[in-house]
């Protein structure tokens, strides 16, 4: 497989304006003559429906949800970055660019990331105009706070909910599209197949989930925006529909699947409270602006934390990182609780947590002002454990939470399938090995509403005069049959375990094997582990109810399937990436102070996986990755 | 940590025409720790371990804000702790031996599609006739170019808090979507960007809703089923809007 990535010449701030001007352009009056499907309607697919509908195309947008409103993004708490420099604390484009390389340990592609920062500040100023609700300061200016990874305050937020409103922003104008008979909206239809013929994205296979019925859609682009796969590891901060099923099905028709072992673990979640539990609450990267983190010096120290004294405590994120102490990168901190509970210092009922302690920002800011930053963040934290971060510190731990990898695509947000475009946490480019706190909602909005809508055009403009491929073409019958026919064959199995027993075991692999700190030994146990595992899901699988009507547990069956083989390719990408990088920590390559050991001689490249049919035998494609802007050095944060 | 042995009566209903009825479960050895939600996963893998069809329930976040779960517990719109929606309350607020009665959301205007799952299109369509700020992508100018009070700011943001859950409308005893309608209208009407739609967007919002939903007559049980706890008073604001809209929209008409 040939990877091109297509990025433009010259020097890196004029790449994105100079391509923009070199691409081939569809005229207004032609764009109604084009049928794009938009499958997801979070951040990056709803941005991106919303503004081919402006544009004059005509868009079929698909959700699983009830509405495009429900979609993960909505989830996202603290904020979204942007390189606006209201502050005056020495912000630039370049400079979020160069944190986005770096806090993503030297993975990301330089081009994309460049461009990304570009378009930060007109997100801010497009979802300003769309009346999203930014908290502002007393003079009605934009207030603006720091994440993990930046030495400046460049994150805009909206109370504890910065995801829903900017979500609620790009539904507006999704509905409005809608409204205007430019989008036609599929609700609860789960895309089971692409389709592909003569090489090109000619369309997609659902499942309509309220009937069970199968049915094809045509057109002459297709736009996967639907996420990522941490839910693989069953326990996971991802809302409980989260799958990989849309892009899996993407790349077992020929779309390249790159650096599946980038997953990032996110360090502040509400511990576990029972073994049962997949769904982790996330309690906001923000409160690290004002909250300590530390654990007991002594793992024998059982004494409630209002009962440690300071000298027993250790706040060793301050201690291991002082310039940037508790605002450390996620991988980072993440990884140093880790090794704070397994030297069996963990807090709580069960140890599994550190604690988070906000007593000192109290006494220094009040309780009032803590209360105005944080105040519902706390209230969904007492909610859930009963108790009180006023009184007593939160207690934390990291869990699975986002995935840098995903579908390979080019500058152009195209995959290797020529027509298949992925936007969003669905795609791979931008932030490397890891992402920085408040990246997620911007680069999901800079792909929607900026770079897929200048982009598609490029490759819509020669098709000018042809009509999507009709869904009675052989290609789709034959996807329409084998879709019927794999649900027909969850439901036939009758075996005697539920999907969520086998997710539960499959996360319990990946988690130990695959998670925050991976081995050589544990890699190659786990491929042998899971394809053992997915045999017996195969024969042992129970589906009750039928296939007619909503069953909740045969939806969960089929992206159970797709996780399974998932979850080999990434067992493999980590098992090949001989270093530690971002989130990738393998403990063969770690300094003598633990810190991850990059290889940069071998393995400065994106891995892109290629199916062969056997979800065990995927080949494995190299794009090099050249830094010719930022330079390439440890990542210290020290 | 303690265990619960509970009794459930959920509503089971094949599909939308098909006739329901209540289902006793016993649900015993729950871990008040664990969410309401983690609780129905226990009770449907059960279920499957008897081979019986699960409970089918909408839900997917789990942390309050997707607003995609429902249900009516013992009679109340996402149970008995306020300001709460259903994946967010524990068990520890329930009692051992109890029992819950689970039912999906009353209202006409959200059909059951199956168990406890209803259809909230009708919100949807609310949203598409005019709860939006027509600002397509790429004109827009410097977002500092427009400084917001921030007491109008935080105010449109209590509106804008709104999950879309339909809590309101199961709660009122005229399944009215007034408090619905009143947090989406308010959140756009009160900043300055939302001031050239205004009045035609309150009308055509409340004209929508009113195809869809039974009428308001303030009996505020919407405010206190609320898991955001959003306000009646937007209610007022957005009657006084949709009064002004009668006869403004009319003027504006005339000028052409």
């Amino acid at each position: 497989m040939e990877l091109n990535s297509k990025i433009p010449e010259g020097p890196i701030a004029e790449k994105w304006t100079n391509y923009k001007f070199d691409r081939k352009l569809v005229n207004p009056a032609n764009r109604r003559k084009y049928d794009i499907i938009v499958v997801g309607t979070g951040l990056a697919g709803g941005a991106a429906a919303a503004t081919l509908g402006e544009q004059g195309y005509n868009v079929k947008a698909f959700t699983f949800h009830d509405s495009p409103r429900r979609a993960h993004s909505i989830a996202a708490q603290g904020g979204i970055n942007a390189a606006k420099n209201y502050k005056g604390d020495g912000d630039s484009i370049y400079r979020l660019f160069y944190d986005t390389v770096k806090g993503g340990d030297f993975r990301a592609r330089e081009a994309n990331v460049y461009r990304l920062a570009e378009e930060s500040v007109n997100i801010i100023d497009q979802a300003t105009a769309q009346g999203v609700p930014f908290a502002r300061e007393y003079g009605g200016l934009l207030d603006n706070r720091s994440f993990g990874g930046a030495q400046v305050s460049r994150t805009f937020y909206a109370r504890g909910q910065t995801g829903q409103q900017l979500l609620l922003g790009v539904y507006s104008q999704l509905a409005r599209q809608i409204g205007l008979g430019n989008v036609a909206l599929y609700n609860r239809s789960e895309l089971i197949d692409v389709v592909v013929v003569d090489g090109e994205a000619a369309g997609i296979v659902v499942r309509d989930l309220l009937t069970g019925e199968v049915q094809s859609h045509s057109a002459h682009a297709v736009v996967l925006a639907t996420g990522g796969y941490s839910n693989v590891f069953f326990l996971s901060t991802n809302a409980m529909n989260c799958n990989v099923t849309a892009a899996w099905r993407a790349h077992r028709r020929g779309a390249a699947f790159a650096n599946p072992c980038y997953t990032q673990i996110h360090p502040t979640c509400i511990p576990q409270s029972d073994e049962f539990q997949s769904k982790l609450t996330l309690m906001s990267e923000s409160l690290r602006n004002d909250g300590r983190i530390w654990a007991p010096k002594s793992p024998d120290d059982n004494r409630p934390a209002d009962q440690i004294p300071e000298e027993d405590r250790d706040y060793y994120l301050e201690r291991r990182y002082p310039s940037f102490g508790n605002l450390a990168p996620r991988d980072v901190a993440s990884r140093a609780a880790l090794v704070e509970v397994e030297k069996g210092k963990g807090v709580g009922p069960l140890k599994n947590g550190v604690y988070l302690d906000f007593s000192d920002a109290i006494n220094r800011l009040g309780e009032h002002v803590i209360e105005e930053r944080y105040g519902n963040l706390f209230e969904m934290y007492e909610r859930i454990t009963d108790e009180s971060p006023y009184k007593t510190p939160m207690r934390i731990y990291p869990a699975p939470h986002y995935t840098m990898g995903g579908l390979w695509v080019d500058y152009e947000l195209m995959t290797s399938v020529p027509g298949l475009y992925a936007t969003g946490e669905a795609n791979f480019s931008d932030h490397g090995a890891n992402r920085l706190g408040a990246s997620a909602l911007m680069q999901g909005l800079a792909d929607g509403y900026f770079v897929l809508p200048n982009t598609i055009s490029n490759y819509l403009a020669p098709k000018l005069g042809t009509t999507p491929i009709p869904t009675d073409h052989p290609e789709f019958q034959a996807a329409e049959a084998a879709a019927r026919s794999r649900f027909e064959g969850y439901l036939a199995i009758g075996g005697t375990r539920s999907p969520d027993s086998f997710h539960h075991e499959l996360g319990k692999i990946m988690l130990s094997q695959c998670g925050m700190e991976r081995t050589k030994e544990g890699l190659t146990q786990a491929l042998q582990d899971i394809p053992a595992l997915h045999e017996e899901f195969r024969k042992d699988l129970r589906v009750t109810g039928d296939g007619e009507s909503t069953n909740q547990t045969l939806e969960k069956a089929g992206r159970i399937d797709d996780f399974f083989e998932l979850a080999q390719v990434m067992c493999l990408d980590a098992l090949t990436r001989e270093e530690s990088c971002g989130g990738h920590f393998r403990a063969e390559h770690q300094t003598d102070e633990g810190e991850a050991e990059r290889d940069d001689e071998h393995f400065a490249h994106v891995a892109a996986w290629e199916w062969t049919g056997d979800a065990g035998n995927p080949i494995r494609n190299t794009e090099p990755l050249t830094f010719d802007n930022v330079h390439l050095a440890v990542r210290s944060y020290k | 940590m303690t265990d619960l042995n509970l009794t459930l009566k959920v509503w089971r209903q094949a599909g939308p025409d098909a006739p329901g009825s209540f289902d006793t479960i016993e649900a015993q050895g729950i871990n008040d720790e664990m969410s309401f939600l983690e609780m129905l996963d226990i009770v449907n893998e059960r279920l499957i371990d008897d081979g019986k069809e699960a409970i089918v329930f909408d839900h997917d976040c789990r942390e309050g804000i997707c607003g995609t779960c429902s249900l009516m517990i013992n009679g109340q719109a996402h149970g008995p702790q306020k300001g709460t929606a259903t994946c967010q309350l524990h068990m520890r607020k329930f009692h051992d031996g109890q029992e819950i009665v689970i039912e999906p959301w009353r209202a006409t205007a959200f059909p059951i599609v199956k168990d406890l799952m209803v259809d909230r299109s009708a919100f949807d369509r609310i949203v598409e006739a005019g709860g939006f700020i027509t600002a397509e992508t790429g004109g827009a100018s410097d977002a500092n170019l427009t400084p917001i009070p921030k007491p109008v700011a935080d105010a449109a943001m209590d509106a804008a808090a709104c999950i879309g859950c339909g809590a309101c409308v199961a709660a009122c005893p005229n399944s009215a979507a007034n408090l619905f309608t009143s947090a989406k209208a308010s959140h756009l009407n009160l900043l300055p960007q939302g001031q050239a739609e205004r009045y035609s967007r309150v009308e055509a919002m409340v004209d929508t809703m009113e195809d869809f939903f039974g009428s308001c007559t303030n009996h505020g049980e919407c405010q206190e089923a609320c898991p955001k706890e959003i306000s009646i008073d937007f209610i007022a604001l957005m009657n006084k809007d949709y009064l002004a809209s009668k006869f403004k929209n009319r003027r504006m008409l005339s000028r052409k």
